[in-house]
């Protein structure tokens, strides 16, 4: 669908970009320590903290993915929030304390604690930017979607907005200005799910009798873009779509419920019946059409798993691994993100640790119970583009008013400053701190290293456009999977068997992390999702069983770790690898 | 810290000790859910509550009991490690 920009969203977009900007320029104004820059003096208040936890966490993945998933597949995108959520368990319960206790600046030095050790500082600084730098992929994609509608700009403009907003940000302040970005992201970002939930609840349902003739969207050869064999104008463009086609039985004829609690909107939902669409490509002579065609469901399928995971309900053993993999890489990969676990290090001791966790698992638990909510408003708002599910969210917010809509873009896009600002900031960690300093054996002052992470901060930031605008076509949830089961496979052995077991050794941690990213990574290259995808191959072609390598690697992690810690015996420490 | 290599002296142990054991009970919520949605999901479908299905209730269940078990942890931790209490 083609958007109109409206000025009202540049300017609340404007203002917003620049009013983060400004601040981290004067958060950054005096000379900084390296521990300021790294791990903001370990001085962040708790509570700040934990809303910036959620600031770090809640992704555009979160927000633009899920509803989106739900809006378009049903209650398989709450399943994607149910496994979010539920790895802050793994990482309260198991991870938090000894990584705040042993640790400095990354994560690296709390793996390292105890070795002293180049080769792990090594696996584990390379192991942070790869998982970042996946990580970074889907945001910067949901940043080049986001500004279409926002500001009709084209993709590319969007993800490079983003990256030159980000790396300023990060620049200016390092862990600081991070913090306070993520943190005023992480408010509003629930402030205004929860306004948005409270109209949806207001508005109530209603039938809405959209035409259900099929639509065409065909790229000619030449790049043009036909609509249902016309070009492409906003006059003559595709439909929106997502509506509801009945009320249950007991509402007679009455086309509106009126206002709804939020149980109620969920029981009136399930006794609904919705149009869905869905799109189906085929290419000839004549370009690449696709045709979305509607599908009238009854709310009661909508509202269980099997829409978007389809191998819950064919029955195939292959398809229910790779749902099982997903949901175990989400449980496991939280606590393994290196923009999540450095941010243990702003707070001061293990008890402001763990209560700013609990703050952040409210906020998160919060956000998420409100996005089935938007999602299913989305799904029913007579909003939604067929052709971006990453949209979802911004097009409901459209549906009640531009202002909004304008409100909620604009968020939507802090979203993803805050978390590439974390993310970058990982990196630019692991490449200062860890990699330069510490394997290559650079000496550097503070002020030297501070420097080093602003030029890793500018180099990731370069990356990260470049990715952004090659990825563009993936729903950014599922490119979020691939990075939790990077994440999971190379750092969650080690992180689990250095505080459990005293036999791990050096090398058992050195190769378990490379062979967990290593195996991940390849698994993933390899999958039929990957080839459909990225190389624009068959499915069929894929070596490997299924996408998400999870199950298969997370495992493998541990078998590494056990088997060389048993083969190498636990040496006097301080012997660099 | 580099010199202690008993993982079980590092930290607060009674402390770590609750969290993992309610660590374990998440577990069994969040992998028995999975366990319903991939083998029995015709439960998941069922609305024993009138309204809203299994599939949401549980979702939206296993939302609320992260949040409950993380302040129960919070609590406890405070609890073992206040002064007077003595730590191990």
């Amino acid at each position: 669908m083609l958007y109109e920009s409206s000025p009202v969203a540049i300017a609340i977009f404007a203002s917003f970009v620049l009013a983060v900007i400004g601040l981290s320029f004067w958060l950054g104004r005096k000379g900084q320590s390296a521990k300021g820059y790294f791990a903001a003096h370990g001085e962040i208040h708790w509570f700040i903290n934990g809303i910036a936890f959620a600031g770090d966490y809640l992704s555009a993945a979160s927000f633009l993915g899920i509803c989106g998933m739900i809006a378009f597949h049903g209650f398989d995108g709450f399943l994607y929030s149910i496994g979010f959520l539920a790895g802050w368990i793994v990482a309260l319960f198991v991870i938090a304390e000894p990584i705040k206790s042993m640790g400095k600046f990354t994560f690296a030095d709390a793996l390292d604690a105890k070795y002293n050790s180049r080769g792990i500082k090594l696996s584990v600084a390379i192991s942070t930017l790869v998982v970042s730098i996946f990580y970074l992929i889907p945001q910067m994609v949901g940043a080049g979607d986001l500004i279409m509608p926002l500001l009709g700009l084209p993709h590319a403009v969007g993800v490079i907005l983003v990256g030159v907003a980000v790396t300023l940000i990060v620049v200016t302040a390092g862990m600081v200005s991070t913090t306070w970005v993520q943190f005023i992201k992480g408010s509003l970002l629930v402030f205004f799910c929860g306004v948005l939930t409270s109209m949806i609840l207001s508005r109530g349902l209603t039938v809405n009798t959209g035409s259900l003739e099929p639509q065409t969207r065909t790229v000619t050869p030449d790049g043009r873009v036909l609509v249902d064999g016309e070009p492409q104008t906003r006059d003559h463009d595709l439909r929106p779509v997502g509506t509801l086609a009945a009320l249950p039985e007991r509402y007679g004829d009455a086309t509106t419920t009126g206002p709804l609690g939020p149980l109620e909107y969920l029981s009136v939902l399930e006794d609904s019946r919705i149009v869905t669409w869905s799109g189906k490509k085929s290419t000839d002579a004549s370009g690449t059409h696709t045709i979305y065609t509607p599908t009238v469901r009854a709310g009661t399928d909508l509202l269980k798993p099997g829409g978007y995971f389809k191998g819950l309900t064919t029955g195939k053993l292959a398809d229910k691994l790779d749902f099982a993999s997903l949901m175990l890489a989400l449980f496991c990969g939280t606590a393994s993100l290196p923009h999540i676990l450095i941010r243990y290090y702003t707070v001061k001791d293990a008890a402001a640790a763990r209560k700013s966790t609990v703050v952040g698992i409210a906020a998160i638990g919060a956000f998420y119970v409100l996005t089935l909510f938007l999602g299913l408003g989305a799904m029913t708002s007579g909003a939604l583009d067929p052709t971006s599910t990453n949209m979802a969210a911004p097009l409901l917010a459209k549906s009640f008013s531009n202002t909004l809509f304008a409100a909620i873009s604009a968020i939507a896009f802090t979203t993803v400053l805050g978390t590439v600002s974390g993310l970058i900031m990982a990196g630019s960690g692991a490449v200062a701190h860890d990699l330069v300093e510490n394997v290559l054996g650079i000496p550097m002052n503070d002020d030297e290293k501070v420097r080093c992470g602003k030029i890793a901060a500018v180099g990731l930031g370069i990356v990260a456009m470049a990715l952004g605008i090659l990825f563009r076509s993936f729903n950014v949830s599922f490119l979020v999977g691939w990075a939790f089961n990077i994440a999971a496979s190379a750092n969650l052995p080690s992180l689990v068997m250095l505080l459990f077991w005293p036999r791990t050794t050096k090398e058992g941690i050195i190769a378990a992390v490379t062979v967990g990213m290593l195996a991940s990574l390849t698994w993933i290259l390899l999958s039929a999702d990957t080839f459909e995808k990225v190389y624009g191959l068959s499915r069929d072609a894929s070596p490997v069983p299924f996408s998400q390598p999870g199950l298969v690697t997370i495992p493998l992690g541990f078998i590494v770790l056990i088997v060389v810690s048993l083969l190498t015996k636990a040496q006097p420490q301080g012997k660099p690898a | 810290m580099a010199d202690d290599s008993e993982p079980g002296s590092r930290g607060p142990g009674r402390a770590a000790r609750i969290g993992f054991g309610l660590f374990w009970v998440y577990v069994i919520l969040y992998f028995g859910f999975i366990a319903l949605v991939l083998f029995r999901p015709d439960i998941l479908s069922s609305r024993p509550f009138g309204g809203v299905n299994l599939a949401i209730a549980s979702g939206l269940g296993l939302i609320a009991a992260a949040l409950l078990l993380s302040v129960v942890y919070m609590v406890a931790a405070r609890v073992v490690e206040s002064p007077g209490r003595g730590r191990r």
